[in-house]
């Protein structure tokens, strides 16, 4: 029951872009075609759930222990940029048809807010799932991330299906590309306010 | 480049916000009132002009091959400093801006800044090219809070004018989109004319 609560929550309440404003710069810049759109999604999913999980070991493991707890900020980045580029070497080795759909994006994810914003809230946020506030233990943490991912992926396959459809229409000189795509984040984020309080 | 357009390019020609479309997250995230905005523009020029002038000093002895992470190490450094300064001095303004403080390692800008000019840039010229795009992201950040403020909850810097609640969806997601988006136009119309 807890991790349909976490998983919900996640998905469509707090949803990472629309709710929390995480990892916005590669949602307005590859969110062009439905293709690319697909192929960051899972590239982002990967990496942040494998992030999380490993980033939260070395927190419990490491940096608490020697009360380094101040360093979480240079260790996550630095674990993340070294996991994306492993991520990049093991995919090209083991399925070559795996890097190619996903390989162009896996560089930009080191510099993916999502991605460090995730790590650092499940290490430092209480969270309240179904009861009293609680840190979140490794089990929570991976299903908090995958489903976060999730929320991602959802939002922007849903805004390349929109934008794809902008591409066509006959938009104002002065509101064209970015203007535009912003104003329809926003309608999109409105209709995801209707979830907030079902969790 | 003369001296003083390093430092006024971030206005209007180069703007981090408007022009250069960088560092979305925390423009969106943290603008919900003037102030918040004000603050979380100057705590990033902070970490920006200290980022810029640290790797115009090194970047001749750092191989080409790993400078990027090396940069992002730099960067990381001072967005600790700076995370250590503001909980022990203004531990209120740490806690309502939270997570988006780390978060600037991440911001696009401060690496941007690194790469395109810091690294081959003197180090004078790389600590105005700070100033100069820590002022353009602090104003616009100002902006965007400023115009969120006044239909939110109709105030401006916390000084209430317009009495009642105000349309509380501007506080929220959706407002920050919106805003973003329009003030673009506005930017758009107003380079069209020049």
């Amino acid at each position: 029951m807890e991790f349909l609560l976490i998983i919900i929550s996640a998905i469509f309440v707090n949803n990472i872009l629309l709710a929390q404003f995480l990892g916005i710069c590669p949602f307005l810049g590859v969110s062009n075609k439905l293709s690319t759109a697909t192929g960051m999604s899972g590239a982002v999913c990967f990496v942040i759930t494998l992030a999380t999980v490993v980033t939260y070991l070395i927190n419990q493991y490491l940096l608490v222990p020697f009360k380094l707890e101040f360093l979480q900020t240079i260790a996550f980045i630095l674990v993340i940029a070294a996991l994306v580029q492993m991520v990049e070497i093991v995919l090209k080795k083991i399925s070559p048809s795996l890097y190619q759909a996903l390989g162009i994006f896996l560089p930009l994810i080191t510099t993916n807010c999502a991605v460090l914003g995730v790590a650092l809230t499940v290490v430092t946020k209480e969270f309240t799932f179904g009861g009293e506030a609680h840190m979140l233990n490794l089990g929570e943490a991976t299903v908090y991330a995958f489903a976060t991912s999730l929320g991602y992926g959802l939002a922007m396959i849903l805004f390349a299906g929109l934008r794809e459809h902008l591409a066509l229409n006959n938009v104002p000189k002065a509101f064209r590309g970015l203007p535009i795509a912003l104003i329809t984040v926003s309608i999109m984020a409105m209709a995801f306010l209707g979830f907030s309080g079902i969790v | 480049m003369s001296k003083f357009s390093l430092i006024t390019k971030g206005f209007i020609k180069d703007n981090p916000t408007f022009v250069l479309v960088l560092g979305m997250c925390p423009t969106l995230a943290t603008t919900t009132s003037a102030m918040n905005g004000l603050e979380m523009g100057l705590a990033t020029m902070f970490v920006l002009i200290l980022s810029n002038i640290f790797i115009s000093l090194i970047a001749p002895v750092v191989p080409d091959k790993v400078r990027i992470p090396v940069y992002i190490v730099v960067i990381a450094t001072f967005v600790t400093v700076l995370q250590l300064a503001m909980q022990a001095f203004v531990p209120d303004i740490y806690e309502t801006l939270g997570l988006f403080i780390p978060l600037i390692v991440v911001n696009c800008i401060v690496l941007g800044r690194a790469e395109a000019f810091a690294n081959k840039n003197s180090v004078g010229d790389s600590a105005l090219d700070g100033i100069g795009i820590g002022l353009g992201f602090t104003l616009s950040l100002t902006v965007i809070g400023i115009v969120r403020e006044i239909l939110g909850s109709g105030s401006v810097f916390g000084w209430k004018f317009i009495a009642g609640d105000g349309i509380l969806a501007f506080v929220m997601a959706p407002g920050a989109f919106l805003v973003l988006g329009y003030l673009m136009v506005l930017f758009n119309k107003f380079l069209a004319k020049k």
